[in-house]
């Protein structure tokens, strides 16, 4: 369920990133070695973490929407949910199910991110 | 005509006092705009801004001529650019390009909200941004060159149009979608001129006199003055410095303080929220061009993993406003 990339897609960018010949001294090279070691980083927390992520996000989906089916599934039926107006952006389950689906996201893809230190604190003025 | 003999041949006409040019390089890798350095024979610091040959402008970007223009104007009533020193013309053989001046200070937001360098200048900062958005909002509109106009719920329109196009689900931007729409503000009853980029990255800080120079004016349009206000305050710039919400370095009251006039925070916060719902639509767009194979990078393809920093502070604001 994690997407834009996908773990598969972004193990497909590293591969041919770490196929391409560098010259010395280039200094995109050396900017694009970085990007690449974080999305190795992505792509370990997303094997230790995304299963259990994804089973959690799950069973919060079936308990909002009511209906059980794959995640996948169950997202859209959300996303759709929202955009018809049938689910009010700022009611209380919703915003607990986005919360917890924000977390669990931003602990993956960026864990050092401010937003999350924000997030979680209350007197937060952001 | 390669880049570096035209400045050569373009310097006289620069200065009466320079024969040629030197130490030409190019700065940024942006595939959209081409950025050098340069110095005239007499020492003066330079920079070009040109468009590659053959690339086309991005949809909404200004010419470059306008950039110019605008520059100029908004230099006119007193807020601090890079004085444009000539705008290129065919017989210059640089294409679409213009000449500015070269400041000296530091762009890189990281560096500006933690580096003791700049510890002097980060008090002053918020409100000193207030101030210059004020001199740029109060530029006459009369006689800018061709400006797109646009509000509130047209930019929610125009990103709901490229999100559902991208056909992403992403629940947090549903939720965000229809939230925003309903708290969107009426336009301005008068459109001012909107720098549309103004945040870390395009402000040129200097350790000792703060911000010298507002940089990157290809978004500018027509708007609502609260755009430029709520855009410096999107989390994504602020470098980990989360408790300071205007660009990392200081807090909304200097903002509006800075800024004069009758300006409401909740319509700065609305424009915030609305920068990150953008920021988000662009970091899918970026995915996007690695998705078609457009640009197979790695760099394009992490940038969609940023989605999820935008969600996360849009998350934030929703509870906030709940």
């Amino acid at each position: 369920m994690i997407t834009h990339p996908t773990a598969a897609e972004l193990g497909q960018a590293v591969a041919a990133f770490d196929a391409e010949a560098a010259s010395p001294g280039d200094a995109r090279h050396v900017f694009l070695s970085r990007v690449a070691d974080n999305a190795r980083a992505i792509l370990a927390r997303e094997a230790a973490h995304g299963a259990r992520l994804e089973a959690e996000a799950t069973e919060r989906l079936v308990g909002l929407l009511g209906e059980t089916d794959d995640v996948e599934t169950l997202n859209a039926r959300l996303c759709d949910a929202l955009e018809a107006g049938r689910l009010a952006p700022l009611d209380a389950r919703v915003l607990a199910h986005l919360r917890e689906t924000a977390i669990a996201q931003i602990a993956i893809d960026q864990p050092q991110y401010g937003g999350l230190a924000a997030l979680l604190d209350a007197g937060d003025r952001a | 005509m390669d880049v570096v003999t035209a400045l050569n041949l373009l310097a006289p006409r620069l200065s009466p006092a320079a024969t040629g040019a030197r130490n030409a390089r190019r700065l940024s890798g942006g595939a959209s705009l081409e950025t050098w350095a340069f110095d005239l024979s007499d020492g003066t610091p330079l920079i070009l801004r040109r468009r590659p040959d053959g690339a086309l402008p991005r949809e909404t970007a200004l010419p470059l001529a306008s950039e110019a223009a605008l520059i100029r104007a908004a230099a006119a009533s007193g807020a601090p650019t890079p004085g444009v020193a000539h705008i290129c013309e065919p017989e210059d053989h640089l294409g679409e390009a213009y000449v500015m001046l070269r400041l000296e200070g530091e762009t890189l937001g990281r560096r500006i909200v933690r580096d003791d360098a700049f510890a002097t200048v980060r008090p002053g900062l918020a409100r000193r941004c207030g101030h210059v958005l004020a001199q740029i909002h109060a530029t006459p509109t009369d006689g800018l060159p061709p400006l797109a106009t646009s509000d509130a719920r047209g930019e929610l329109a125009r990103y709901e149009g490229v999100y559902r196009e991208l056909a992403a689900r992403r629940p947090i931007l549903e939720a965000a979608f229809r939230w925003l729409g309903a708290a969107a503000p009426p336009p301005p009853e008068r459109p001012v001129l909107v720098h549309g980029d103004f945040r870390n990255g395009n402000l040129m800080i200097h350790p000792d006199h703060g911000l010298v120079g507002v940089l990157d004016w290809e978004l500018a349009h027509l708007g609502d003055p609260a755009e430029d206000l709520g855009w410096i305050c999107v989390n994504s710039w602020r470098f980990g410095e989360w408790r300071k919400p205007v660009g990392g370095f200081g807090d909304y009251d200097e903002l509006l303080a800075g800024y004069g006039g009758d300006i409401a925070l909740d319509r700065v916060r609305f424009w915030q929220a609305l920068g990150s719902l953008k920021w988000a639509v662009m970091c899918l767009m970026m995915y996007q061009s690695f998705a078609t194979g457009a640009d197979r990078s790695i760099e394009r393809a992490m940038i969609g993993r940023r989605t999820s920093e935008a969600e996360i502070d849009l998350v934030t604001l929703m509870e906030q406003a709940a």
